[in-house]
């Protein structure tokens, strides 16, 4: 019995040692392998643009930035257009997706019965689960149409006095490239914020209603306010998604040069016409303009995202509840840009 | 309910005149209040009076803090919440048709268990229920003596615009409670408000507890039977009742003035919970 | 004073706030309500056009040749689809999980937090930008294949497997690790035989939440697979296969209306793919969560 006892343990004690000896620190290794990887693609992604755009940028330097032109035949190039094409369907995207992605959020939470909150939840982050060439499929074939043949008639004979409802009608341009981006944007804000909204405690909710206060008010005085870090932090995210976009954008808004005021105008984005141009490109120059247009790009977005980011960080010196919400949120999200 | 509104002379002990004599702020008549089909409290007959502190005491699970939320209404926050029997807020049916409870919770206050005051200045969390009535003129005089009545005013005057997150514990408390004031309501609810604070904010909220009566009726939920005594006019004592199915709801045992319930109560079941027997 | 003075109804003032309240609900239904028409909208538009031209052709033959392309189908492109997502998979899967038990478990929390935010930063990269990347470290060189396509849905996956495999790891109660430990058994057992497989059900959900996200990209494609349409369905990753993301986009472009109903076809396939994997994932890892007490 003894024997046997002893046997096994040094025997255990053996094949233990010299596997475990390895094990620890080759786990340690592998896995600071994994990650140092990560680290270093995201520094690769830096690089390689960098490097892609340096032709162009030799050629025409910052300069590149503040020109309009785009001309391929003399082979001069310019940014500025697109990112003007960028800056306006993005920003009127958050713009118009930002309240009712509140307001979905806010039913979400205060007003929607219970069955009907996992339901409506869930078909919400449905809406950002399409995928976005589907998007610009339906962009292009029905919602086109309908914008040229009713939205932007009806919006000229209304607003037709601004300058921005004026102009020959088309089922491309900036409205319908605007449109399909809020869609896009809405169920990103609306999940994060409506993951917010949950992480307030119920006592702050209740020590306002119990002042006498409707539930609006409790919602404008006391919610939104507790939850605005939160909340600038999803519109950031979901700008972010409205200016990395491509696909869709590309599809539904006309591809064109040029800055106009009108929102029935074609135009175009950075990413849609890195997208569109790329592979097309005939010269040595247009192809790394077109990489120095993804610098900027990227540029943009990396500013976006770390800001959103530096949003979040009073959160995290808030209850741990609330970083995991955020996180599951954002998770939630897959973020990123087609 | 007749009610005759006397007078009330304050002797050197203070505290009680006679409970005919006062006005019944709330009545309650068989009160019973259920969630969904649970019963969590039954068999609710008692009168709260005008300016007095009535504290409600009982084990854990007696449904203290259910009874106390139905005075402002709180209760129809909870979705399966309904009651039955009758309770009256100065001879209204606070629950019949018609009756706001927006409106009910302006005039009935609460003070919560743990601090909860806004994520914002100490001043704004003052004038929120303020500016939410309409009551704008003269804001800030209307703030400094809500924080005056809540003994806060000294200790924040020179930094209204701070967060009120920056307050300790029982600051905090006493912030909330100038809060509710503020909208000048006429009774005010305590639901446990010291059972997260140290001994020290515990006593100063006590004694704020004292000044507070003579402009406001007081009602105060507690596990602490030492507070009740120390503080309360008139005492409920809710107990534990056994149902068929073996689950419990609460009970309204005795009801008396607050020397009686500790010196010489008349239901064994107070007696045995008040002695440190049970609960 | 059997009559009270006073009302508990709402008047003047409050009834002016309970109306501003009750409009502000009506928007807010209202809202949602919008949101859950353009779904339905979407949804069915893609339906109605894309669900009639499905045929069993549809799903097993190749682009058909010559000038009319009424017959044939799009089988090249499911099963490049599947080639591009699987590969992207088998590299994305077992790095997140490493980077993830890094984070979570091994690396010091200066480290840690470094890895952190570099995966979320390439989580908001544009995808159209990783796809020029690829590009550039590999198709300038060895021209266009599957497999580049592959490594730009790898890099778009990391980030969000690391961050699904990270939040099960945390949920994953101390008292297994700690009970492991105990018993003398090695920190990287305990890890990869106790943590890991207990936390194997969130992993394997949140992984599919990331294909589902991948099955729908087709920015990074564009420069690292874009063939055209193939009379054979190929499936060797060293070779520029087809997806159905590009497949629906290049469709898209034609006036032929032959070829833009195989583009609602394949649209109605790739979303039905795509809303019921995330909807079923999602239920999966709520239920999962529920049991770890999340």
């Amino acid at each position: 019995m003894e024997n046997s006892h002893v046997n096994t343990k040094s025997v255990l004690e053996r094949t233990r040692g010299r596997l475990d000896r390895i094990g620890d620190p080759a786990l340690k290794v592998i896995t600071f392998a994994a990650a140092a990887l990560a680290v270093t693609v995201l520094g690769l992604i830096a690089i390689e643009l960098a490097r892609g755009s340096r032709l162009a940028f030799h050629r025409f330097g910052l300069g590149f930035v503040t020109s309009q032109t785009w001309d391929v035949v003399h082979n001069q190039f310019g940014a500025l257009s697109l990112i003007a094409g960028t800056a306006v369907t993005a920003v009127l995207a958050i713009v118009i997706a930002t309240p009712l992605a509140i307001a979905i959020a806010l039913f979400l939470t205060e007003l929607a019965p219970k069955p009907v909150r996992a339901l409506l939840g869930a078909l919400v982050e449905m809406l950002a689960a399409i995928p976005s060439v589907i998007l610009g499929l339906w962009g292009i074939l029905v919602l086109g149409p309908f914008v040229q043949n009713q939205l932007e008639p009806f919006l000229n004979s209304t607003l037709g006095f601004l300058p921005f409802f004026r102009g020959p009608t088309s089922p491309t341009g900036i409205l319908t490239a605007t449109l399909i981006l809020t869609i896009m944007v809405v169920p990103i804000v609306a999940s994060v914020t409506r993951e917010l909204f949950t992480t307030v405690s119920p006592e702050l909710r209740e020590g306002a209603l119990a002042l006498g206060a409707t539930r609006w008010e409790m919602v404008r005085g006391v919610l939104l306010p507790a939850a605005r870090p939160g909340i600038l932090a999803a519109v950031a995210l979901g700008f972010g998604r409205a200016v990395g976009e491509a696909m869709a954008v590309l599809m539904v808004i006309g591809g064109q040069i040029g800055i106009h005021l009108s929102v029935f105008s074609h135009s175009d984005t950075l990413a849609a016409r890195i997208a569109g141009q790329y592979n097309g490109s005939s010269t040595n120059l247009q192809t790394s303009s077109l990489v120095y247009l993804a610098t900027i790009l990227l540029v943009i977005s990396l500013a976006v995202n770390i800001g959103a980011q530096l949003l979040i960080k009073p959160i995290d010196r808030r209850p741990r509840r609330r970083r995991i919400a955020l996180d599951r949120a954002l998770e939630a999200q897959g973020l990123s840009a087609d | 309910m007749e009610a005759i509104k006397t007078k009330i002379e304050v002797t050197e002990k203070e505290r009680l005149p006679v409970v005919g004599e006062r006005e019944a702020v709330f009545e309650a008549r068989d009160l019973a209040v259920y969630y969904g089909h649970q019963r969590a409290i039954d068999g609710v007959n008692l009168d709260i009076y005008q300016r007095l502190i009535t504290a409600i005491i009982g084990p854990s699970g007696c449904g203290k803090s259910t009874f106390l939320r139905t005075l402002n209404r709180m209760n129809d926050l909870v979705p399966t919440a309904s009651l039955t029997g009758q309770l009256r807020y100065r001879g209204i049916d606070l629950y019949g048709p018609g009756v706001d409870a927006v409106e009910v919770r302006r005039r009935v206050g609460m003070v919560f268990q743990k601090p909860n005051p806004f994520h914002s200045s100490i001043y704004d969390n003052v004038a929120y229920g303020l500016r939410i009535l309409g009551m704008k003129r003269d804001l800030g005089e209307r703030v400094e003596k809500a924080l005056r009545a809540a003994a806060l005013w000294d200790e924040v005057k020179d930094r209204l615009k701070d967060s009120a997150l920056g307050l300790s514990g029982g600051q905090q408390q006493r912030l909330c409670i100038a809060r509710a004031i503020a909208v000048e309501p006429e009774v005010v609810l305590f639901d446990e408000p010291a059972s997260a604070l140290d001994p020290i904010s515990t006593s100063a909220i006590e004694d704020l507890m004292h000044e507070l009566k003579r402009d406001y009726t007081l009602v105060i939920v507690t596990h602490n039977m030492q507070q009740a005594a120390r503080v309360a006019d008139m005492t409920a004592f809710f107990g534990l009742e056994v149902n068929a199915d073996g689950s419990r709801h609460g009970v309204l045992v005795e009801y008396d003035e607050t020397e009686k319930i500790f010196t010489n109560p008349s239901d064994k079941r107070t007696e045995g919970y008040v002695t440190g027997r049970f609960g | 004073m059997s009559e009270p003075a006073f009302t508990l109804k709402a008047t003047g003032r409050l009834r002016r706030r309970q109306l501003v309240n009750q409009g502000m609900g009506a928007l807010a239904v209202g809202a949602a309500l919008l949101a859950v028409s353009v779904l339905a909208i979407v949804v069915i538009s893609v339906g109605s056009r894309g669900a009639g031209s499905l045929n069993l052709a549809f799903f097993t033959q190749n682009q058909a040749q010559g000038f009319n392309p009424k017959g044939g189908g799009v089988l090249f492109a499911i099963v490049g689809s599947l080639v591009l997502v699987g590969i992207a998979t088998l590299i994305a899967l077992p790095l997140g999980v490493l980077v993830a038990i890094y984070v979570s478990e091994l690396a010091p929390s200066r480290l840690a937090r470094i890895a952190r935010m570099a995966l979320d930063i390439t989580n908001g990269i544009p995808t159209i930008v990783i796809g020029i990347f690829v590009f550039t470290i590999l198709v300038a060189a060895h021209g266009q294949s599957a497999l580049a396509g592959s490594i730009a849905l790898a890099i778009i996956m990391l980030p969000l497997i690391a961050r699904a495999t990270e939040e099960v790891l945390l949920l994953v109660p101390s008292s297994q690790r700690e009970a492991s430990l105990a018993l003398g058994v090695s920190r990287w057992r305990t890890t990869v035989q106790v943590v890991v497989p207990s936390a194997l059900g969130g992993i394997l959900t949140g992984t599919t939440l990331a294909i589902a996200r991948v099955a729908g990209e087709t920015a990074p494609l564009l420069f690292l697979t874009y063939l055209g349409t193939s009379s054979t369905a190929d499936a060797n990753p060293l070779h520029p296969l087809q997806s159905l993301t590009l497949v629906i986009f290049s469709y898209s472009d034609q006036a032929d209306p032959a070829y833009q109903s195989k583009a609602w076809a394949a649209a109605f396939v790739l979303m039905c793919f795509v809303l019921f994997t995330s909807l079923a994932a999602k239920l999966a890892l709520a239920r999962y969560r529920k049991k770890l007490g999340g």
